[in-house]
């Protein structure tokens, strides 16, 4: 016989799926909120973005642009686009558990 | 979900400073927000995408009342040249990119990037004397095929 311990956690999205409290995250929701963006296989370059994205967040209290991930994140504009085609900062902020950011570049 | 904006087409047909950087940014946007996008340059919107003119888009100082200095001092010699390095060190600061780093950010984006053909052949130009990033130089038509299913933007 095998213990299994499977966790299921509540969390509040808001209307355009962005987590109403950050603290609710953790880690191991990343492949099932990847998997609702449309990303069934999670990368090495999809969870640097993810945690990169954390810690800005974590650091700045807002997630970064697509202009700030291509400057800093050390992945390629072109590269973000092809690992979240539907927007990579959004897209990431949402996986990550983070507020949508703000920014018009 | 369904009504939201999917596919836009941005027309920039403006050669100056404030004429060409609405439709780089609106561009840009709609891709970070995962919205198709491509971009059509016509008339004077060309020089954003010419190769040796687009590192020297200048503001326009004469006739923009927006300004709010006197017509005449708009034309004296050196003031658009001012005034253009006076918001471009705005733009700077505020991490705008200059129009040539624009420019290939949204072709990276993934958006298309077009010249009109009419405007081509009226300045005499061919695709050689636009940057790399340019896909093609379209008739008007081959516009509207591009642009079905979506948003026209003319700026």
């Amino acid at each position: 016989m095998t213990q299994v311990l499977i966790e299921v956690s509540e969390v509040d999205l808001n209307e355009e799926g962005f987590f109403e409290d950050p603290q609710q995250w953790t880690e191991d929701m990343v492949p099932e909120l990847a998997r609702r963006e449309g990303i069934e296989e999670l990368t090495d370059d999809h969870w640097k973005v993810i945690r990169f994205v954390r810690s800005k967040y974590t650091e700045t209290g807002s997630g970064p642009t697509v202009r700030a991930l291509g400057k800093t994140s050390g992945v390629s504009i072109k590269e973000l686009y092809q690992l979240f085609p539907k927007g990579p900062a959004k897209v990431a902020a949402k996986i990550a558990g983070i507020p949508k950011p703000r920014g018009c570049i | 979900m369904e009504d939201k904006i999917q596919k836009v087409s941005i027309i920039i047909s403006k050669g100056s400073l404030e004429g060409i950087y609405p439709g780089l940014i609106m561009a840009n946007g709609a891709r970070a927000e995962g919205i198709e996008a491509n971009l059509f340059f016509t008339f004077f919107g060309l020089d954003a995408i010419h190769a040796k003119r687009h590192e020297h888009i200048k503001l326009a100082t004469v006739g923009n009342p927006g300004l709010h200095f006197a017509t005449w001092a708009g034309g004296l010699p050196g003031v658009s040249a001012m005034m253009t390095h006076y918001m471009e060190r705005k733009m700077g600061d505020l991490d705008i990119p200059s129009i040539p780093e624009f420019i290939e950010m949204i072709y990276d984006t993934g958006a298309g990037l077009f010249a009109c053909q009419a405007s081509v052949d009226l300045f005499g130009l061919e695709k050689n004397d636009f940057v790399p990033q340019v896909q093609d130089i379209i008739t008007v038509g081959e516009f509207y095929d591009r642009a079905t299913g979506g948003q026209i933007i003319f700026t």
